[in-house]
């Protein structure tokens, strides 16, 4: 292993990380204190993060972590695109449920455009949402216990993930970059086979999630690895931004699905979970019960859901079916002018936000009625809770660093964008 | 009262010498204001009893390209109370590119502010800790200004030493 030189820190890092104290060394380690360089290339940060720990001895001092080694620059392109062109491109934020994004980008579109999805397209949008915060907490879940050393769970929530990837691989024709949702509905309507695969799967997920918390949650090891590591109080959590299952995890019920009912969430009936004591192991809790809570609101949209169409008819505004783009004349001049020209909502901004697995996932959008957005910022839920890890892994051991990265779940291609 | 009413009619009532123009749009309210006022207004909208703004959900800048008041910072805060969202907003001119930091109201503007002074340049008075957020330490350009190109600027970036 190469030893890390002060060359290899900018004075600035080694500033943040220091503070008043100078009494430190970088290249005397073990005279002290010490410098540790954790990532970016790291197993245990899911992706390219990068922290620099202060230690003495074991104990973090402190941390500073450092962003933006996948920062590809989706705000300044998105700048450059239209809003449909933009839709692929919110796969590649949370790439772990991706069909969640592509929701929150068309509903934010829609809402500056004043476009109104069907019913229908509200609730297969609603399905696939669901169905994303299921696969998403699964690999959260089994990516936590992999991080602590339980490595066979990660095998059994994978297996229940491939399910669903499967099931979207029917709807979407793809399995990981869905790109499914379009301005004014979805791509494709859920066929019959689609509708009986997600039964199908609702009705096992249960006994099969009993089964990998079983092995979790009897786990010494894995239980005493997390039980009070990285606690934060609700009022520090807040402050420090968090939201979704990190922030319930402390104990404030705050779920935009209940705070700002969007889609059809108001005529569902579900609990928002909380648990009150704020440590590593209730976040885990908080998303096994969430994935649970998923799945039966995943079977009241398939009781509730109604039939008709699954796009808008504004023709101004909503891209027509290849079909008919094939056959009719109409057609065709409005998908030629969509796609050249783009929708052009009228001169405003708007900020619309949903509960994605990780949390709020907000897009603020900025129209001068031209067919590219003027401005676009992604509000995006792992940015905001990485930047509690410093709270949270004060005073802890450096072998919990890994645990609390990994209870916080974030996607770091999200938070670079 | 309507909550909007009301916060409309506590800031008037508590911040006589500052102009407000408040605005809805979508059913979003928005306030904008003079930046100096910036953190005492957060600050007020956090801890009275009725608003208790607490969760600042986005800090953020727009380019307008233009001569004068070039950047307006724009600040999303939620009342966890109420469920409301209120957008506050502050012009910034070009020549006087700075306004002050709300750290000391929400922690989580930290990094917020942070990616706006990475992305548009605009320096948070008094912030403690005011470093690029994204891009490296010594990259001189502001990506998300309107005059810089989308192809990015070659030779702006160096490559690491083998």
């Amino acid at each position: 292993m190469q030893k890390l030189t002060k060359e290899d820190v900018h004075p600035k890092i080694i500033e943040a990380l220091l503070g008043a104290d100078t009494d430190i060394t970088i290249e005397d380690a073990l005279e002290n204190e010490m410098i540790l360089n954790m990532g970016p290339q790291h197993p245990a940060t899911h992706g390219v993060l990068r922290l620099l720990l202060r230690l003495d001895g074991e104990t973090v001092m402190s941390c500073v972590p450092e962003l933006g080694y996948l920062h590809r620059g989706y705000e300044k392109m998105a700048e450059n695109m239209s809003y449909y062109e933009f839709i692929p491109h919110t796969d590649r934020l949370d790439y772990l449920s991706p069909l969640s994004n592509n929701v929150a980008w068309v509903l934010a579109v829609e809402k500056l455009a004043g476009i109104e999805a069907p019913p229908r397209a509200q609730y297969i949008r609603m399905m696939v949402a669901e169905l994303a915060r299921i696969a998403s907490h699964l690999v959260a879940m089994g990516s936590l216990a992999m991080d602590v050393g339980a490595l066979t769970v990660f095998l059994w929530t994978l297996r229940e993930r491939e399910k669903i990837l499967d099931i979207w691989d029917i709807l979407c024709g793809a399995r990981f970059t869905n790109s499914f949702t379009r301005i004014g509905g979805v791509a494709n309507d859920a066929q019959p086979e689609v509708i009986a695969k997600v039964k199908w799967f609702i009705d096992q997920f249960d006994e099969n999630l009993d089964e990998c918390e079983k092995l979790l949650n009897t786990n010494r090891i894995f239980v005493e690895r997390l039980d009070g590591i990285g606690i934060i109080s609700s009022s520090d959590a807040i402050d420090l931004g968090m939201t979704g299952p990190s922030l319930r995890a402390s104990g404030v019920e705050f779920d935009l699905r209940r705070a700002t009912p969007y889609l059809f969430y108001n005529e569902i009936d579900f609990k928002v979970i909380t648990y009150k004591e704020g440590d590593s192991l209730a976040r885990y809790f908080v998303r096994v019960d969430e994935a649970r809570e998923s799945a039966k609101i995943v079977r009241q949209i398939l009781d509730k859901m109604p039939i008709g169409s699954t796009m808008a008819n504004q023709p101004k505004n909503v891209l027509p079916r290849k079909t008919e783009i094939y056959s009719k004349m109409e057609e065709l001049i409005h998908d030629f002018m969509i796609v050249n020209f783009g929708i052009n909502p009228p001169v405003g901004e708007i900020y619309s936000a949903i509960e994605n697995p990780k949390g709020e996932l907000g897009f603020y959008l900025v129209s001068k009625g031209e067919g590219h957005p003027w401005k676009c910022k992604i509000r995006s839920p792992s940015f905001n809770n990485l930047q509690a890890i410093p709270h949270l892994l004060k005073g802890h051991m450096i072998s919990d660093v890994v645990a609390i990265v990994g209870s916080i779940d974030p996607i770091m291609g999200e938070a670079d964008k | 009262m309507e909550l909007k009413d009301l916060i409309a009619k506590k800031l008037s009532d508590n911040f006589n010498n500052v102009h407000f123009d408040f605005s809805e749009y979508k059913n979003e309210y928005t306030i904008t204001f003079d930046k100096k006022y910036i953190s005492k207004i957060c600050k007020f909208l956090k801890v009275d009893d009725d608003l208790n703004f607490m969760l600042c959900e986005d800090i953020t800048a727009i380019d307008w390209e233009k001569p004068k008041n070039r950047f307006t910072v724009v600040y999303h805060i939620f009342s966890l109370k109420n469920n409301y969202r209120i957008v506050l907003r502050a012009d910034v001119d070009e020549s006087d590119c700075n306004i002050d930091t709300v750290t000391s109201v929400w922690k989580t503007s930290n990094w917020q502010e942070r990616e706006v002074y990475d992305m548009y340049g605009i320096k948070f008075n008094n912030h403690p800790d005011l470093r690029r957020m994204y891009m490296p330490e010594d990259f001189s350009y502001y990506p998300l200004r309107k005059d810089f190109p989308l192809m990015g600027i070659p030779g702006s970036l160096p490559l690491p030493k083998k």
